[in-house]
């Protein structure tokens, strides 16, 4: 159960001894950034495991490469012990800290609060709204401030901005300080630029150039490309409401927008991105091998996958059918999705981004004070 | 008990490097392969798992590897290994092959590290895996089957009966024996490091104080068949390729990480607690085979690393905890020596050492890397010998064809591999070219045994 403490040390235990076993092979070298950082740590702190296991990808070369995976009595399953300490810095770290830090199945929880968050929308919208407020045809300029007035909805997206930036602040701020003191000395820019690269390029999905095991011992490139999908569907997404809000505040263009207006062009080509890409992950999470993943873990994966789908779906089927009585519904549950998802940020899944971003960022600074110690012969 | 028949062109007995390369290669040959390896799925590709990197002959730099290694530099080096006992017809035809080797594996979907990922340390004579052998079979069984070949695990090769015509092999799967009838076999199933009763014939009761670092099925029946069908025996039966490993390892499977890396540090001595070697006259690579046979020849084929804290700092830790305390009558104890022996061998070292690393007065020596071992709490690793693979084989011909004693080919077999490592390095072994053997030969063996079905 990845929540109570006994199992904290047995997870940091089983993770340093099957790293120890990676230390002495090294065989694995040539996949990700993981191994070329444990080659110089002898022993292995707790700050050591913070950092190494998100910077793993998780991507499975190293299982399917091992010859100390299940069944051999060493039992090494590198990504499986890496995510489960990774889940625990999720949760160590992540502001505010879940209730008492005890919620166990966080995947379900982000859920309830997503759908909790629809209803929270729309039930006294339908209750205490007059019906043709929610449930008429608007068209034209402002037609989605007549369901809901601007000010509510610029409100609540203040707020969800506000706590989000505070949330995964405060919680990269504490994952950074646990990786332990940065290596003095390091050039700041040039890793930063390194850093830059290997998140925006997603490198260790790369293994080493082969791509990675998303299913099993054959190499692809699918989980690495949907994830791009993803991740760029959802920048895209960001810079429509960005768009929007300058189209709105500073030009004073309300929306809806036309079709082919920059919001809804950049809106669509991000949502479409985020269909696939959460379709694609999530397809492949059930079709892999299970041996190297870590069960317990599935369901907050999903979940924030799901969340991430039913914002795309959600967006486009308001994009779809806004001319129509069911505009009002959609833009309820739409917004009520959006909200469920940046109020759970501090579920821990999402961490998993900025998170990587900070390992990564270590990383290219360690590689940096590398260089600079013993420049490379020439 | 029934006997089933089947039917291939080529037969492929072994699971490991050399089996899968003779498997691919006969396949694109354009016969019907059959391949069949004692060991279940989990545990396939022999002892290739647990590989590295292997040795090939190039003239200039390239992408997988850096520097140049000269023919000549590799003849010299094999030369260096396996003595008179060399087949310099097949030396150089593994040399030369060797060259063409890297593309061959890589067109089948076996990848290599960069050569210039400053992880890999230099080595202008090896070429790396990417992921290591487990990477390396996994990629290998991906293309045999995807060409056709039909794979079956759990089958184990107990008998050849070679004929004119088709030769027919008895193999046990699931407790039942079948027959198949093959145009053509590969052998290409190790060495018998596997075999407790073979060993021990060999060695006595040492054997059952060694630990085998690769697959535990590794028997080498085949091998047995094939002499007794008069086939002729090269290497030596009495010898292993060994390492020295930490005395906890599993008993098979152990792989690379239970080697001992810092046996040169400290000081070794036997169970009754007495020195027996130069602990410094190795520090180079050859320090693992060098300890691996010394401590195979020790009562009880057991042997003990003693360090204390300074020392310990200089090297590598095992991957097992070491046996600590905080005096050395108290490490003795722990250790089941008697402490006063311990305490006197390692008083009588200290009292020897000298400045600059050596010691003057005592026998044997320690020639290097000589420090009084004196700083509590002490350490110690138990030490064996971690057989890598026997040097017993079978001879061939350049055609990779199985002899009989009187030069003549037994008729239709083909061996590929360890099983016919001996004809090039004797019992000698010279670092990452046993794969290169298995890649060179069982491609060579595949393409012959695919032309001699065909005939
Ligand atoms: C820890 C370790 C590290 C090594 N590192 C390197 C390295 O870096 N470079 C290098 O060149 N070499 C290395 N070697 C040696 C290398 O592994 C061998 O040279 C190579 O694997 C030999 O390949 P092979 O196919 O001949 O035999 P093996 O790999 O031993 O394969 C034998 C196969 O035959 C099967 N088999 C056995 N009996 C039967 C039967 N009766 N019927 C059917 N199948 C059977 C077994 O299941 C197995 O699959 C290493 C060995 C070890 C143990
Ligand atoms: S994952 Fe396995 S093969 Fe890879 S470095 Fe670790 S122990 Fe070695
Ligand atoms: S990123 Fe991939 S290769 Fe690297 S540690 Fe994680 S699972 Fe292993």
């Amino acid at each position: 159960m990845p929540g109570d403490d006994g199992n904290a040390a047995r997870i940091a235990q089983d993770a340093r001894q099957a790293l120890e076993i990676c230390n002495a092979c090294r065989y694995c070298d040539g996949y990700c950034a993981v191994f070329r950082a444990l080659r110089s740590r002898r022993e292995l702190s707790a700050a050591d495991l913070s950092f190494l296991s998100n910077l793993c990808h998780n991507c499975r070369a190293c299982y399917h490469a091992c010859q100390y995976a299940p069944p051999h009595p060493f039992d090494v399953n590198i990504p499986k012990s890496l995510s489960l300490v990774r889940q625990r810095t999720y949760r160590d770290h992540a502001w505010p800290a879940l209730p008492g830090g005890r919620v166990r199945h966080t995947g379900r929880f982000a859920m309830a609060v997503t759908l909790s968050m629809v209803a929270v929308l729309s039930v006294p919208a339908l209750l205490w709204l007059p019906p043709e407020q929610v449930l008429g045809r608007h068209s034209g300029a402002g037609a989605f401030y007549r369901v809901l007035p601007w000010s509510l909805i610029a409100g609540l997206a203040g707020l969800t901005l506000l706590w989000s930036l505070l949330s995964v602040g405060f919680s990269v701020a504490a994952f950074w300080r646990s990786m332990g003191p940065v290596p003095p000395g390091a050039a700041t820019g040039p890793a930063l630029r390194d850093a830059l690269w290997d998140i925006a390029s997603l490198r260790n999905l790369g293994g080493g150039g082969v791509g990675c095991n998303d299913r099993d011992d054959r190499f692809s490139q699918a989980r690495r490309r949907f994830h791009h999908a993803l991740s760029y569907g959802f920048a895209l997404c960001f810079a429509a409401t960005a768009v929007a809000t300058v189209y709105d505040h500073v030009l004073g263009w309300q929306a809806p927008y036309p079709v082919f207006s920059l919001p809804v062009l950049l809106g669509s080509l991000g949502g479409a991105g985020m269909m696939a890409g959460t379709a694609g992950l999530a397809w492949l999470k059930r079709h892999a091998d299970p041996g190297p993943v870590a069960a317990e873990l599935l369901g907050a994966d999903l979940a924030l996958l799901a969340q991430l789908f039913l914002i795309a779906t959600s967006g486009f089927a308001l994009l779809a059918l806004r001319e129509t009585a069911a505009m009002g519904p959609l833009l309820l549950i739409h917004l009520g999705v959006v909200l469920g998802f940046f109020a759970t940020l501090p579920c821990g899944k999402f961490l998993h981004a900025p998170f990587r971003a900070a390992a990564l960022l270590r990383w290219a600074l360690e590689r940096q004070e590398q260089r600079r110690k013993e420049p490379p012969s020439p | 008990m029934t006997n089933v028949l089947h039917e291939c062109d080529v037969l492929v007995a072994g699971g490991g490097n050399a089996a899968l390369c003779a498997a691919i290669s006969a396949r694109r040959s354009g016969a019907a392969v059959m391949m069949l390896d004692s060991a279940p799925r989990a545990l396939r590709g022999g002892n290739a798992r647990h590989s590295r990197n292997f040795r090939i002959a190039h003239d200039e730099p390239s992408p997988w590897i850096q520097g140049r290694y000269p023919a000549g530099d590799y003849w010299s080096d094999l030369q260096g290994v396996a003595g008179s006992a060399v087949d310099e017809t097949l030396a150089h035809l593994l040399i030369g092959e060797s060259a063409g080797i890297l593309g061959w594996m890589i067109g089948n979907g076996v990848r290599f590290q960069s050569a210039d990922d400053d992880a890999l340390p230099y080595s202008r004579k090896t070429a790396f895996f990417l992921g290591g052998g487990k990477a390396l079979v996994n990629a290998l069984y991906a293309t045999a089957e995807g060409l056709g070949v039909v794979v079956r695990h759990d089958s184990e090769v107990r008998a050849f009966h070679p004929a004119d015509g088709l030769t027919a092999v008895t193999v046990l799967r699931d407790g039942r024996k079948e027959t198949i009838r093959a145009g053509a076999v590969v052998v290409a199933t190790g060495g018998f490091q596997a075999d407790g009763d073979w060993l021990r014939d060999r060695w006595g009761e040492a054997a059952d104080g060694f630990v085998i670092r690769g697959t535990p099925h590794a028997t080498g029946r085949p091998l047995k068949a094939l002499l007794e069908s008069g086939a002729d025996p090269v290497g030596a039966s009495g010898l292993c390729h060994m390492v020295a490993v930490d005395g906890r390892s599993p008993g098979f499977d152990g792989g690379i990480v239970t080697r001992l890396d810092g046996v040169a540090y400290g000081i070794v001595v036997d169970r009754n607690g007495r020195r027996f070697a130069d602990e410094g006259e190795h520090v180079g690579p050859t320090r693992f085979s060098v300890w691996g046979d010394r401590v195979a020849r020790c009562p009880g084929a057991v042997a003990f690393s003693i360090f204390d804290t300074a020392i310990e700092r200089g090297f590598r830790p095992s991957i097992f905890p070491a046996v600590r305390a905080a005096s050395i009558g108290g490490l003795a104890a722990e250790l089941g020596m008697l402490p006063a022996v311990l305490e006197s061998t390692v008083a009588a070292f200290n009292a020897a050492v000298r400045a600059g690393g050596h010691t003057e007065g005592i026998l044997p020596a320690k020639t290097r890397l000589a420090a009084p071992v004196a700083v509590p709490p002490f350490g110690a690793y138990p030490m064996r010998a971690g057989v890598t693979s026997t040097c017993l084989g079978v001879r061939v011909d350049c055609k990779a064809r199985v002899l009989r004693s009187d030069g003549q080919p037994l008729g239709g077999i083909f061996a590929a591999g360890v099983i016919m490592a001996p004809n090039i390095l004797g019992h000698g072994y010279l670092a990452g070219s046993a794969m290169t053997i298995g890649s060179v030969f069982g491609r060579i063996a595949g393409r012959e045994a695919a032309a001699h079905a065909r005939r």
